[in-house]
């Protein structure tokens, strides 16, 4: 069954100190090589140092296993100094080599390059120059290099794996790492175990085991956490949130999210080839019209209705929490909720009214978009039916296309509007590139990484301006003026800043560290810091099974089976005719 | 068994005893093997018309180049026609080989062999329970129909077998996992194991999580066997060869459990086959209220991405058990009851 190298004792009764977190997403790979999953992402922080971190309070860049990086003159060498002194889990030295190795093999086998490929294709060379240097050479320059979200791995365990497509990292424990915590059991959707890494370089962990427990069920978790069973939970309802508010040793922690939500509009897609496909309304072509159709948007409401209070208005691409590239458009730029000036902006724009207020396309039907929405979200299903009473008052109907799968309609560009939303990472890169020209698919069969085929140029040439800007500061400003570019197009308007929903219980987890350290999330943070972290509380009442709660409990549950079976059983009378 | 009081005259056929039921026999494995076939060819065709990309929900929300995605559709046979990669996967599944899992880069074998056993601990453990309970509640209502014992016995069946079964699991969650007034918390909320436990201790972990799970099937499941073996003994009652076992002056008992019961039998044993067939499928409600790690969550994982290998693996797997075990109840009868497959 298990295959656990790690001793213990047969006994629950130990005074362990357990931190139990309670997850409902299935590990995609505990190879670091295959994960893209957030539970196996955030599991890969806690077994292995990356070269940098993030900083706590504000996200920005931190000595991880390199202590040092630093630019060429000419851009296009960056030289990390390695930590020299530490040690993986096995006692063997942590060196550059084990670095170099890493990113040589994402450079070399396509099947290793499956979940971080995109951190090396613009890399030319890694070596070790020593085992405390290391050296990348890049084609063009690139400003993310302290953003290399990569774990390091040791190459003597991982030169022996074959086929990298294949090896998920899961059959034996202790898995060798050298990050805050040590793999040491694993059951699909069963639990993850990790203990911890008594040599981490920061200090240990001061939990004695840190355990993630499923459950698929976010009532059934809820209630777990009500129990004492799991210490934390993550990804609250705001029902759930209320339910949780106030009650003893419980904690809510309603914390600026990293998410922004936000209402896409069909650019007209199109292939990097020139290709156009699709079936976008022309009419979402002018901007006086997707500014409009915002205009009618009640932010205030989608916040206080939808997401009950637990979301902050959108309003630039990137969400405030990241506060280095956080944009808000001035008072003047702003297109603010005003109904009545959306309706001049559409008369202007040339779409009229007719004699039912309906307002009329260039082909003289009346105006009916599309709008894509995902069947699992119901935040998207509550504010698609405000948009339809909003855009009513304006003249335009709408269709809501709630489909469990939105990727079909959406790469063909078969929609008009839809519901969009992104996970922002420290360094903006990724999410800018989305709407890059670069990222459109090359033909109409191909997929694209476009997120919705926006094709700017002035955006496109802003964006390669701050991939080469070294300068952070510098580079803040380029990505600002970006967002200022893509918030005056229209393409893609911000709503809301949804909440990061948690709760864990106070007489398990005495102190734990959220990011941003002000106000931030505890679950699949940038970095190990809430695990690492985390102090037990002195009261500890870990709530694991006594042996007599078990027996009561077997003996209570076999009383409730037979007990109907019984009671009709010993119900069988004699018939009057029965003999001995 | 059933002894043949109706006496008819033995066939005057001059054939070798046995080779009817090897016939019979050959019949129904053959049926049986063509249909495997068929649902093997069902299956690859059916999850191709589930709308959504595999490729593009694998790179879910990560930079990819498009040449990755080539790479992506090539590693996966993604990129050849529609009767090639047929071929491939039935040559493939007649090896063993049912693909590899978009999403956990593992052979799906692997993958179903790991929840099997999981599922079969919950959903074997409740068949039992609730087959031997319907029968026995089944049998004590048809013989005392229409009395106080048997309108309670059916009414309640009916009641907890049209109650949801996620909304009572929940319910017994709350009230005896997490404890609610006077009664403690006595189980696990979810889960198969606490984590910690092996050896013996992890027996009776396994068995302490299963005790919710198992009562909340129970439930909603015995009312089905108990109305039919009910409805079937129902239909035996008034027999001629009953009346001659109690005008022999058997004990009433006897008569039930000797005579009468053998004979009603048969749409139960039925039912008993199918719902053995089902077990293997898991309970997809059941499952995720209590997080139990089987087969059930698995094939709603499968589904929602599509994993295209995995949830054509399980669909096999699935019709596969069932089709087995209807073939092996189509054995049965004959043994139970000679008049079936003469």
């Amino acid at each position: 069954m298990s295959a656990v190298l790690v001793p213990r004792p047969a006994t629950a009764a130990d005074d362990k100190k357990v931190l139990t977190v309670a997850v409902s997403q299935s590990v995609d790979s505990l190879s670091p090589f295959l994960a893209s999953r957030l539970l196996s992402t955030s599991i890969h922080r806690l077994m292995y140092e990356y070269l940098t971190n993030y900083d706590p309070k504000d996200a920005h860049a931190i000595p991880g296993l390199a202590t040092k990086w630093t630019p060429s003159a000419d851009k296009l060498t960056w030289t990390y100094t390695i930590r020299s002194g530490t040690k993986w889990s096995d006692g063997k030295p942590v060196t550059a080599e084990d670095a170099a190795w890493t990113f040589n093999k994402m450079m070399t086998d396509e099947n290793a390059a499956t979940a971080n490929g995109s951190f090396v294709s613009n890399f030319k060379k890694v070596t070790a120059t020593s085992p405390t240097q290391l050296v990348i050479e890049l084609n063009k320059p690139q400003a993310t290099m302290a953003a290399l979200d990569v774990p390091i791995v040791p190459k003597h365990i991982w030169e022996k794996v074959k086929d990298f497509s294949k090896f998920n990292n899961d059959k034996d424990f202790p898995v060798v790492g050298n990050g805050p915590y040590v793999l040491t059991g694993y059951k699909a959707d069963s639990y993850v175990r990790l203990e911890p890494n008594k040599s981490f370089w920061r200090g240990a962990p001061k939990f004695d085991e840190l355990l993630f427990k499923y459950y698929k069920d976010g009532d059934a978790a809820v209630a777990a956490l009500q129990k004492g069973e799991v210490s934390f939970v993550a990804d609250l309802t705001p029902a759930q949130a209320s339910a949780l508010e106030g009650q003893q040793n419980i904690k809510v922690n309603d914390a600026p999210g990293r998410r922004f939500y936000a209402l896409a509009t069909n650019p007209g897609a199109r292939a990097a080839n020139g290709e156009k496909f699709g079936n976008g309304d022309p009419s979402l072509l002018d901007q006086r019209v997707r500014h409009a159709l915002f205009m009618a948007v009640d932010r205030t409401t989608i916040i206080d209705k939808v997401f009950q209070g637990h979301a902050v208005m959108g309003d630039g691409y990137i969400p405030p929490r990241f506060s280095t590239y956080h944009w808000k458009p001035s008072a003047d730029q702003e297109i603010g909720y005003d109904p009545a000036k959306a309706a001049q902006l559409l008369d202007q724009a040339g779409y009229k009214k007719n004699g039912d207020g309906k307002r009329v396309g260039k082909d003289g039907k009346p105006i009916t978009y599309r709008v894509l929405c995902h069947a699992t979200d119901p935040e998207d299903k509550a504010v698609g039916q405000y948009l339809k009473e909003w855009w009513a008052d304006l003249g335009i109907g709408i269709t809501l296309d709630c489909l469990d799968n939105v990727s079909d309609p959406w790469l063909a560009g078969e929609y008009d509007l839809a519901f969009d939303g992104w996970s922002v990472n420290p360094d903006p890169d990724f999410v800018l590139s989305i709407h890059t020209c670069g990222a459109l698919p090359a033909t109409p069969d191909d997929v694209g990484a476009t997120d919705n085929f926006i094709c700017d140029k002035p955006y496109d040439k802003l964006y390669a301006q701050q991939l080469a800007e070294y300068d952070p500061a510098k580079r803040a400003g380029l990505v600002k003026q970006m967002e200022s570019r893509l918030y005056d197009l229209g393409y893609m308007n911000v709503m809301a800043y949804p909440n990061a929903v948690e709760a864990y219980r106070t007489d398990q987890i005495e102190s734990i560290t959220t990011m941003p350290e002000k106000a931030g999330n505890i679950f699949g943070q940038d970095g190990y810091w809430s695990w690492w972290s985390a102090v037990p509380a002195a009261s500890g009442s870990d709530d694991s099974s006594s042996s007599t709660g078990v027996v009561v409990g077997i003996a209570a549950g076999a009383v409730v089976l037979v007990a109907a079976g019984v009671f009709f059983g010993l119900r069988r009378r004699a018939t009057a005719d029965d003999r001995e | 068994m059933a002894t043949d009081t109706a006496a008819a005259a033995a066939p005057k056929k001059t054939e070798r005893p046995g080779t009817g039921y090897l016939r019979y026999g050959a019949g129904k494995v053959g049926g049986a093997v063509v249909s495997l076939f068929a649902v093997l060819v069902t299956s690859f065709f059916l999850f191709r018309l589930i709308p959504g990309d595999p490729v593009k929900y694998m790179t879910g929300g990560r930079q990819v180049s498009n040449e990755q995605l080539a790479a992506y559709r090539r590693e996966f046979g993604l990129d050849l026609p529609m009767w090639e990669q047929f071929l491939d996967y039935c040559g493939k599944a007649l090896t063993g080989d049912l693909g590899t899992s978009y999403q956990f880069r593992a052979p799906v074998i692997d993958k179903i062999t790991e929840a099997l056993p999981n599922t079969l601990i919950l959903t074997g453990t409740a068949f039992v329970l609730y087959t031997v309970l319907g029968i026995f509640l089944g049998t004590r209502s048809a013989w005392r129909h229409g009395g106080l014992g048997d309108r309670l016995n059916t009414g309640l069946a009916l009641t907890l077998y049209s109650i949801p079964s996620f909304w009572l699991g929940l319910l017994l969650i709350i009230v005896f996992a997490v404890g609610i007034g006077p009664i403690p918390g006595l189980f696990p909320t979810g889960g198969m194991e606490s984590g910690s436990e092996e050896g013996f201790a992890y027996v009776i972990d396994v068995a302490h999580h299963l005790v919710l799970p198992v009562i909340t099937l129970v439930a909603v499941e015995y009312g089905q066997t108990l109305l039919v073996t009910r409805s079937a003994l129902l239909d035996e009652m008034g027999s001629d060869y009953l009346t001659t076992a109690r005008a022999k002056g058997l004990r009433d008992d006897l008569v039930r459990r000797r005579h009468a019961v053998p004979n009603a039998m048969l749409p139960t044993v039925t039912l008993i086959f199918v719902n053995l067939g089902r077990t293997v499928a898991g309970v997809i409600l059941v499952e995720t209220v209590f997080s139990w790690p089987g087969l059930g969550g698995l094939f709603y994982q499968a589904l929602s991405v599509p994993d295209l290998p995995l949830v054509q693996g399980l669909f096999f797997v699935f019709a596969a058990a069932v089709i087995v075990m209807n073939t092996l109840a189509d054995l049965i009868y004959p043994l139970l009851d000679p008049r079936v497959g003469r």
